[in-house]
């Protein structure tokens, strides 16, 4: 029964497979060999390219053997061997610190939670452990090599424990990077630019795009650049951001915006939440003067938050209106009332009106 | 390149399972690692369970198609479903037809190993591991050396000199023994309380007393907590509070070494108390199941802070864990540095050749506080300390054993505590004068390059402090 949210994503981003060639901040010498990828492909595609290259990289964490829950690792085991794709058993506080001392050992590693929901048993070693490596022992030891992955954001009818987002909690630990890709090139380039980087990542998939985003996606590897967010559409009137699946919601916020305010969006893709792109959203935000951020995460203490509170400080007299938060509410991820709960386009789209008119 | 051929799931040698373990102290290394079967054969002396006493072998063995069939000792066997075996993939067991929970074993525990008696006396002469006089000379200097650096750096913290401080009194036969027993190369995770194991790996008195003093010379740059010692050349991964997180990182470690193929192997020190934290059971699980060449090392020393063992476990100790993950375990006497030195050699030699982890509970008493933060005489008695301390202490159960092959004598003992002394104070004077580290230090390497916005704040800072520089200590701070 359930409906609007997944559709408006299939609808966008199957019919932005043409346009969506963000070739912006990609740069080839000769033109890619391509192929039509989904989003879990083009993970398996970055992954495959890093087991290619780098001898030292595994790949572990619970059913990750197979292929994985989402397919993301189908073929790396007998391609690459069972020591470098491996299960762990299910404990992910072990599956996180097994991989910071790969890491510590200079090996890569790249560690899957199954479910971002699942992400907390392994805090206090990405928060007190890995974020803190390279600080506390001034520089002598540090986990640069670790990339833990895992399945984010809403589906439909995930519910509690199959729709969290959790950014947040992260963004407030400096030392790790949080990244979030909106479509499978922007995926593979950010998951291969996580796993060069030498400081320990985070990287969430939206899980609702791993079948539904589809795009021609370059075989051979490349990196997108880290903490620089996108600017997919220019705009005059308001700025419009978000990051991963709202991204697209935003996309048709913005058609809608214009056709029936006649009002000029600017809308950003912010790829990584932790360090952010500061300069682009205010560069943003001084021109359009106004700006709202959309996440599913619940509202109070969400990313949203901290990026209201930035841009207010460096933009204050370029705002013509109050910074805008249209975000999931403060309750836990519903089941049945998922369509009532989510940031959807009518919520952002009233919020747009609101804000032009205050 | 790596070769295809990795050692990942089979293990090159699996020796006779061997009981022999009645009594409460066993002489004999060779008997006393105990596999799963050794100890539910303990437990449960009816009930041979795999009808061998063979050797257990635990590997999953995968058929061609690559699924997993039946662990298990015995070669494979193929799927008879009208067989009245259990065909469970989950166990390896026979059928039993009554009812019989089993009796976990505290009063009669492992047995603890040992080499020397309380006097230093070798019980079995045959275990003596008869090392070179320069070697147990060096492990009896190292031993005392920590002594000595503890007590002018406990008093240093009651003075107001530095701000904290963790001794090592009781536990010195731990750290020197196992160090002893290891290649430089080995890496090491620690928790907090194996000063001896840098001291002994050639850690300089002036690199501890920086750590300590948070001053310039500090490889840590200042910013944590005294004794969170750490060292890339001597691979000694850096020190964190958070107790027991060393342990799975310990064992991911040990499976990066594993595929380097270059004879390494990790060591995990942690204390009793941590090993009920959740990551020491991920640690010790993943160790088994991923088969990392790693020695677990707990230092069972009676205390964490102020909760005795009986209010940490119910079972019996650390040691008995092991089996569970299906690890070789050993308890050894931790004060009797010659048992803890086997111990560690055979452990790390099986472990590099078969790649599978090993469990020594090191049992040893903690006769220091907690740190200086803890007054111990509010929940244990002093007659309680002072028996470990005068009755059954890791250097003199050594001295006895070197002046008993006139190796040491009263004349040695009174030169060395004076020049032990005097190369400490001498360390404690320098490092007394130095400077702290550069603020600026403050803000670096919490990535590895300083992103835009901790550059505005590091300048917001210096501004700051432009304006305000009579409230801050900067003077005593490098310029």
């Amino acid at each position: 029964m359930f409906f609007s949210k997944a559709t408006s994503i299939e609808y966008y981003v199957v019919l932005s497979v043409h346009t969506l060639v963000t070739q912006g901040d990609l740069h080839f010498t000769n033109p890619p060999e391509q192929h039509k990828m989904n989003l879990f492909q083009s993970v398996t595609s970055a992954l495959d390219n890093t087991l290619a290259s780098d001898p030292t990289a595994v790949i572990f964490g619970e059913d990750v053997a197979f292929g994985g829950v989402f397919r993301c690792t189908v073929g790396l085991r007998d391609k690459y061997g069972k020591d470098r794709v491996f299960n762990t058993p299910l404990c992910e506080q072990g599956i996180v610190g097994f991989g910071i001392g790969l890491a510590v050992a200079g090996a890569t590693a790249i560690a899957e939670i199954q479910f971002a929901d699942y992400i907390f048993p392994a805090f206090d070693q990405i928060v007190n452990e890995a974020a803190k490596y390279r600080y506390r022992s001034g520089n002598l030891f540090d986990c640069g090599n670790l990339t833990i992955r895992a399945p984010w954001g809403c589906v439909g009818h995930g519910a509690l424990y199959h729709s969290q987002s959790p950014e947040a909690f992260f963004a407030h630990c400096p030392g790790i990077k949080i990244v979030i890709p909106r479509s499978p090139v922007q995926a593979k380039g950010l998951l291969l630019s996580c796993i060069i980087d030498k400081n320990p990542c985070i990287f969430f998939e939206p899980k609702i795009l791993y079948r539904a985003a589809v795009e021609q996606v370059p075989m051979e590897s490349y990196q997108i650049p880290l903490s620089q967010a996108e600017v997919l559409q220019e705009g005059s009137d308001i700025t419009l951001l978000a990051w991963g699946t709202q991204v697209h919601v935003m996309r048709e916020v913005a058609a809608m915006a214009q056709e029936k305010l006649g009002v000029s969006c600017e809308v950003i893709d912010l790829r990584t939440i932790q360090p952010w792109d500061i300069e682009t959203v205010c560069k943003s935000v001084v021109k359009t003067g106004r700006l709202l951020v959309s996440h599913e995460a619940p509202v109070t203490g969400g990313f949203a938050a901290e990026i209201s509170s930035t841009v207010q400080e460096e933009c204050f007299l370029n705002l013509e209106a109050p910074i805008t938060r249209v975000c999931g509410y403060d309750t836990p991820f519903p089941h049945i009332f998922e369509p009532f709960y989510i940031p959807d386009k009518w919520k952002c789209f009233d919020a747009v009106k609101r804000m032009i008119n205050y | 390149m790596l070769s295809e051929t990795t050692q990942s799931s089979s293990r090159k040698f699996c020796p006779p399972l061997v009981l022999g373990v009645k009594r409460l102290c066993l002489h004999s290394l060779s008997q006393v690692f105990l596999s799963e079967t050794d100890l539910r054969t303990i437990m449960c002396p009816k009930y041979d369970v795999l009808g061998l006493g063979a050797s257990v072998q635990s590997s999953v063995f995968e058929n061609t198609t690559g699924s997993a069939v039946l662990p298990g000792a015995l070669q494979q066997q193929p799927f008879d479903s009208l067989a009245e075996k259990p065909q469970f993939p989950g166990a390896s067991a026979e059928f039993v037809d009554h009812l019989e929970f089993i009796q976990p074993n505290v009063i009669s525990g492992i047995p603890v190993y040992r080499v020397m008696d309380r006097q230093g006396q070798i019980i079995n002469p045959s275990e003596d591991p008869q090392l070179p006089k320069e070697m147990v000379l060096n492990f009896y200097q190292k031993m005392t050396l920590l002594n000595t650096m503890d007590r002018i750096l406990y008093e240093s913290q009651r003075q107001g000199r530095i701000s904290f401080y963790m001794t090592n009194y009781g536990e010195e036969g731990t750290h020197v023994g196992s160090a002893a027993a290891l290649d430089p190369e080995d890496l090491v995770f620690g928790q907090y309380r194996e000063a001896g194991v840098l001291m002994f790996r050639g850690f300089p008195l002036d690199l501890f007393m920086a750590q300590c003093y948070a001053n310039v010379d500090d490889l840590g740059k200042g910013r944590q907590m005294p004794v969170h010692y750490g060292s890339k050349d001597l691979n000694f991964v850096t020190i964190s509070s958070p107790l027991a997180t060393q342990i799975p990182q310990a064992a991911g470690a040990a499976y990066a070494i594993k595929r380097e193929n270059t004879n390494r192997v990790v060591i995990c020190y942690f204390g009793e108390g941590a090993a009920s934290e959740g990551d020491a059971h991920a640690g010790f699980n993943f160790a088994a199941t991923l088969e990392c060449p790693l020695i677990f090392f707990c230092r069972n020393n009676g205390y964490a802070i102020s909760t005795p063992t009986d209010e940490q476990y119910r079972g019996d100790g650390i040691a008995a864990r092991g089996p569970g993950y299906g690890m070789l375990s050993i308890r050894v006497d931790g004060n009797d540095v010659f048992a803890v030195y086997n111990a560690t050699k055979e452990a790390r030699r099986r472990a590099i050749a078969e790649n599978q982890p090993f469990l020594i509970e090191a049992m040893t008493y903690r006769i220091g506080h907690h740190s200086t933060s803890d007054d111990s005489s509010a929940y244990r008695s002093v007659d309680e300390v002072n028996y470990w301390d005068k009755q059954d202490h890791p250097i003199s159960r050594l001295r006895h054993y070197m002046t008993a092959r006139g190796w040491w004598g009263e004349e040695e003992e009174r030169a060395w505590r004076k020049q032990s002394r005097k190369l400490v104070m001498e360390a404690f004077e320098r490092a007394e004068k130095r400077q702290k580290p550069h603020p600026d230090l403050l803000f670096s390497d919490v990535y590895l390059e300083m992103p835009p916005s901790l550059e505005k704040q590091k300048e917001s800072m210096w501004r700051h402090l432009q304006q305000y520089r009579e409230h801050y200590p900067l003077d005593h701070y490098e310029k």
